[in-house]
């Protein structure tokens, strides 16, 4: 059976467009407010990624950061992103949705623990940040027999033998990062410079569902249209911020920029 | 099944293949974006220490540099105050810029020359990591870069005043704690962004594998120097030798006792216990903290039991980390050291007793080790010999020891 991320890229193709990916702290601002964004910007979003905050995070920019700041600070517990999932799930069974995050939790709750919770909570894939190839054979293994894609990440400094071994052993999705960089930094190349390297990329193997992150924002994404996928995270942190800031409903607010985002790639 | 060392091989390469101690110690739990600056810095250092060459250039630094050796001697006051064990003290804080974070410090700016990079960053908790990185970029030649939590830019002032000095820019975190952990964090994060240019040293015996082996190949100095002004000393290593140390990441530790570590010496690490009365520490071995990951590599680390890492406190902020070395926890899991902890108190104590009666004025860290030295050695007999490390120096503490004690005494 075709998982729901490549049932999702499948639709995509046919409309001749990239996925559109979110990514959204879990918690941030509130438990209630996840869920109500998660629902909001389903309704434009093919796949939605959610972190599971960590408080040392080692990749993440400023946006990010001050998102799982505000999660944490109100308490957000590993047992409330499963449930944020559940109840997303329960009204959006079709939509595709990434758990996101560090291997401590995980390591701390235990491998198997943590991919049952993703089960039952209704999880389609993990992306772990500080866990790479080789060193995630074994969890990426894991997540397979319980049909939950593991996704491999990719960067400008993967050298091509290990690219061609990582994407060997990857699932329905691969996660490119677009530079040099942690979340959320300011675009230093140009998206036909990523486009070049992303194209090498596919080369390897054309069937695999490659997505480009990092640096995107509404000013970078249509240039990069031509990709499999597009991941925006920090804009929307950043935008869940301000509307705080500015006493507006942080819900509303990344409705319609989610909405924005994706007339920009149609 | 009970972790074993193996005698004849140097402790920094007893992990597997997945650069893991006791197969639950360390790794590399990085992003992908570092794998490759990782792997070419684990290839140019496993090349450049069989070089004889760089070898010789390490050695030329360290001699003409570095200051070596740093002095070795009998604290014969404080002996005779205790009664009981003869204490001597490595004084390592005689080393240039005051402290043992020289020596990484050196090396990884000889291995950033290497490797053809022009910038260099690190992270710094009391300061000195940060100093010695900046006095060692300036000699050589590379630009530098000094992330320090804001709490420690305030408390440990004279520090930050010598990296300015140097020409180095100081980056404040204002994230979470504002201390070391935060510091390590912001320092890898920009590393991530910036590696294709930038070489990263790691102030200490903590981060991804090749940090932890360049800092305690670094650091061996120490004890290569000691090992031989111990059989000066004594004609032959003493039989009931022990060797006290302060731990927070742990790299001075790691350089006393590595040329000791297949003789019959004692190690003793001495963990921050914090404040007296307070629950708060900066003593994972001491206090039983379970096995997480922090900062690329597994340790025993301070966290709760979702593992978010927890909250530290010390007095002196050189051990205000929440995580060890992994090679630590080894030494820790294998019974080949015993780890303990002395308090804030315990700290003040010991420094103020030994600045009185001694020519050496030891900081706020190594004053832990001598907080231990003063617990046990009036119950042990002339013929046990203990050696604390100074490894650093009180000067830069003078605000807190003032502030906490009245006056500041050296």
């Amino acid at each position: 059976m075709k998982s729901k991320i490549s049932l999702a890229f499948e639709k995509c193709k046919k409309e001749k467009r990239p996925a559109l990916i979110t990514y959204t702290v879990a918690g941030d601002n509130t438990i209630g407010n996840s869920i109500k964004i998660l629902n909001k910007i389903s309704n434009h979003a093919d796949i939605l990624e959610l972190g599971f905050p960590h408080n040392t995070p080692i990749a993440d920019g400023g946006q990010i950061q001050s998102s799982t700041h505000r999660a944490l600070r109100n308490g957000i517990k590993l047992k409330d992103v499963f449930n944020i999932v559940k109840i997303f799930k329960k009204k959006n069974p079709k939509k595709p949705l990434i758990l996101m995050g560090y291997f401590n939790l995980i390591y701390q709750i235990g491998e198997n623990n943590f991919l049952n919770n993703c089960k039952s909570s209704g999880v389609d894939g993990c992306i772990i940040v500080d866990l790479p190839y080789p060193e995630n054979k074994s969890f990426a293994n894991k997540c397979k027999k319980k049909s939950i894609n593991f996704i491999q990440l990719l960067s400008p400094t993967t050298p091509k033998g290990r690219m061609i071994e990582i994407i060997k052993n990857s699932h329905d999705m691969i996660y490119y990062i677009s530079m040099l960089s942690t979340t959320g930094g300011k675009l230093k190349i140009s998206p036909k410079k990523i486009l070049k390297n992303y194209n090498k990329i596919k080369r390897i193997n054309p069937k695999k569902n490659l997505v480009i992150g990092f640096g995107i924002t509404d000013k970078t994404i249509s240039a990069l249209k031509s990709a499999n996928g597009l991941v925006v995270g920090s804009m929307l942190c950043k935008n869940i911020t301000n509307s705080l800031r500015m006493r507006q409903n942080p819900v509303t607010k990344l409705d319609k920029v989610v909405y924005n985002l994706k007339n920009k790639i149609l | 099944m009970r972790l074993k060392l193996r005698n004849g091989i140097p402790l920094i390469d007893q992990h597997d293949k997945n650069y893991m101690y006791g197969g639950k110690f360390g790794g590399n739990y990085i992003p992908e974006t570092l794998k490759k600056p990782v792997d070419d810095l684990t290839k140019l250092f496993s090349k450049l220490r069989k070089d004889k060459n760089f070898i010789k250039e390490r050695d030329y630094y360290f001699r003409n540099y570095v200051g070596s050796p740093t002095p070795f001697l009998k604290l014969e006051n404080l002996t005779d105050h205790l009664g009981g064990a003869q204490i001597y003290a490595k004084v390592v804080s005689e080393a240039n810029g005051g402290a043992h974070k020289i020596y990484n410090a050196t090396v990884h700016c000889l291995i950033a020359k290497k490797a053809g990079k022009k910038f260099i960053v690190g992270d710094t908790g009391a300061g000195y990591a940060g100093k010695m990185l900046s006095m060692a970029a300036k000699k050589f030649g590379l630009k530098c870069k000094i992330f320090m939590g804001a709490k420690d830019i305030k408390r440990q002032r004279p520090n930050v005043e010598a990296i300015k000095k140097n020409g180095a820019k100081i980056v404040p975190v204002t994230s979470g704690s504002q201390t070391l952990v935060d510091a390590v964090s912001e320092c890898m994060r920009y590393w991530v962004a910036n590696n294709d240019t930038t070489n990263l040293c790691v102030g200490s015996t903590v981060g991804p594998n090749i940090f932890v082996k360049i800092c305690a190949w670094s650091t061996a100095q120490i004890s290569r120097e000691l090992i031989k002004q111990v059989k000066e000393e004594f004609g032959k290593i003493p039989k009931k030798l022990k060797l006290l140390n302060c731990v927070g990441g742990g790299s001075s530790a790691m350089g006393f006792w590595n040329e000791f570590m297949d003789t019959d010496a004692e190690f003793i690490g001495i963990e921050a216990g914090g404040p007296r009365n307070s629950k708060l520490h900066a003593a994972p071995l001491t206090n039983g903290s379970k096995i997480g990951i922090l900062h690329g590599a597994a340790q025993y680390v301070i966290q709760d039991k979702e593992g978010q890492i927890g909250t530290t406190e010390s007095i002196s902020a050189g051990l205000d980390y929440p995580g060890i070395s992994p090679l630590h926890c080894f030494l820790k899991d294998t019974k080949r050291a015993r780890y303990t902890s002395a308090s804030d108190e315990e700290a003040l104590e010991a420094y103020k007793l030994v600045s009185k009666l001694e020519n050496i004025s030891p900081s706020l860290e190594p004053s832990h080790a001598f907080a231990e030295a003063i617990k046990i050695a009036p119950k042990l007999k002339s013929s046990d010999v203990i050696i604390v490390n100074s490894c650093g120096d009180s000067l830069k503490d003078k605000d807190i020891i003032k502030k906490r004690l009245g006056v500041y005494i050296r």
